[in-house]
């Protein structure tokens, strides 16, 4: 038997549902990532999931993304498209004790130390102290496992059964 | 742990068919060639319930390789664990409505070195030759029948320990000896380009998930592939039934990588229906901290588990100082 294992993509998803019997929906927090991706802005830092102060973010990748930079280790798993992400190690980087990925300039000042290519499924490490940036020559979609930061934008109503 | 191995309390092997029975506490449990059974004490009578053999041994093997895990793990709508971190309850009808209501419940806390060397001789002994509890069912052989060989192998297993991620020096390894599971033989196995400016060798780092999770030999079993800070990633592969019905002792989150899982959700403490919620690939979904759950999956599918270890979370959760609820909108 031929097998097809399905995933999603931001131009072909079905989301679910929820069938209650008692409670509400809006317990879930239920989105789909590709929705939530379809509907935001380059590289807009939507939280589609929030366990106290740490988040899951989903990224339209669409183009060039700014410098980010975070003082604490970061990881990014490429859930549709092919994605470059270029890395710097800065000369100044973000303390430690900020949670959350912040804006590292322009030109972050350090020394380039690569760059990584990701297609669907593959996840990198943005390690703590060194700034990134992502490039997709096609639209794609990040989802991101990090802390609550400056850039973490939510927008639960908008995104969630309610 | 061997202390509490020379406390586990079993019989012989039986003359018909070669099994042997446990105690655990005032709990007794045998098996047969089709059912183990459980009896307890409660309103001055002998108490009992039965399982299949093999959803029994499929639910024991979870606990043991999940230590216990995080809360509540239901073997069934009667029996199961909660964990205490140090010490573990196991209960009969505790957190059945009906049960309970009725005082015929009973429950019992064991130091977890107890309870964990019970429930590994119990697999030891129960589990036979050909049948790995956690494989898909169309993947092993039967649990079924008299006592024949055993598959210490199989019942070895335990959750995967990663400090960071996969494949750092150091750390856990990946997966490129295992076979791609049958099930995921079209999903692509290349890895990602990693070009490293000189002076910095070994300082980027990158792997496929899901080649990384398409050669997992097991179902409902997560493993650990990011760690940042106390906030696990805990994929796993899924198949069947998750054998267990598990109860939060926090929140969790599902985010369904590929393919589809139907959950039932309970409440946490009767059991009584909540809701059927329906996960396609990239459905994003707590599991408040007041539920239990028990997943359906027809194909295998990848599911990213998303765990919080902060400390002492059961407490708070418990106090009322945080809500079940992740996020109030």
């Amino acid at each position: 038997m031929q097998v097809h294992t399905v995933f999603g993509s931001i131009t072909d998803y079905t989301k679910g549902s929820i069938e209650l019997v008692s409670g509400e929906a809006r317990h879930y927090v239920f989105s789909n990532i590709f929705d939530v991706a379809a509907k935001s802005k380059p590289y807009e830092r939507v939280v589609v999931a929030k366990n106290m102060e740490y988040v899951q973010e989903v990224m339209r990748a669409e183009g060039v993304s700014p410098w980010f930079a975070c003082g604490h280790d970061e990881f990014a798993l490429c859930m549709d498209g092919e994605v470059t992400v270029d890395f710097i190690k800065m000369k100044n980087p973000p303390s430690t004790a900020k949670n959350g990925a912040v804006l590292a300039g322009e030109n972050p000042e350090g020394q380039r130390m690569g760059h990584v290519k990701l297609k669907r499924g593959h996840q990198v490490l943005l390690g703590a102290g060194n700034a990134y940036r992502f490039s997709a020559a096609r639209i794609g979609v990040l989802m991101q496992q990090t802390v609550l930061g400056d850039l973490s934008v939510q927008k639960w109503r908008e995104i969630c059964f309610t | 742990m061997s202390a509490a191995l020379t406390q586990v309390v079993a019989t012989e092997p039986s003359n018909r068919n070669g099994y042997r029975s446990f105690k655990l506490g005032k709990f007794e449990l045998s098996r047969d060639e089709y059912f183990v059974t459980v009896h307890w004490p409660a309103k001055g009578a002998r108490r009992s319930h039965q399982m299949p053999a093999d959803a029994f041994l499929r639910a024991c093997m979870r606990d043991v390789a999940w230590n216990f895990f995080y809360g509540w793990v239901n073997f069934d709508h009667v029996i199961g664990t909660r964990n205490h971190y140090g010490n573990v309850d196991f209960y009969a009808g505790t957190f059945n409505g009906t049960l309970k209501a009725a005082g015929v419940d009973y429950v019992e806390q064991f130091d977890a070195n107890l309870i964990m060397a019970t429930f590994k001789a119990i697999l030891r002994d129960w589990v036979n030759e050909g049948f790995d509890p956690f494989a898909a069912p169309v993947e092993t052989g039967t649990a079924f029948g008299p006592k024949q060989g055993e598959n210490i192998e199989a019942i070895e297993r335990t959750r995967i320990a990663t400090k960071l991620m996969p494949g750092l020096p150091g750390d856990s390894p990946l997966r490129d000896d295992m076979p791609v599971n049958r099930a995921f033989a079209d999903v692509p196995q290349d890895e990602p380009e990693i070009h490293e400016e000189p002076g910095f060798k070994g300082q980027l780092h990158a792997f496929s998930l899901f080649k990384y999770l398409s050669r997992s030999d097991v179902t409902w079993n997560p493993s650990v592939t990011a760690v940042c800070k106390a906030s696990l990633a805990c994929p796993t592969t899924e198949e069947f039934i998750l054998p267990v019905f598990h109860g939060n002792d926090r929140v969790e989150w599902f985010i369904q990588l590929s393919d589809e899982i139907v959950w039932d959700v309970g409440d946490k403490n009767t059991g009584a229906p909540r809701s059927r919620v329906t996960m396609k690939a990239g459905d994003v979904a707590a599991m408040p901290a007041d539920i239990r759950h028990q997943g359906y999956s027809t194909k295998r599918s990848m599911l990213y588990v998303w765990e919080n270890v902060t400390p002492g979370l059961p407490q708070r959760y418990e106090s009322g100082e945080l809500s079940p609820y992740p996020v109030d909108f």
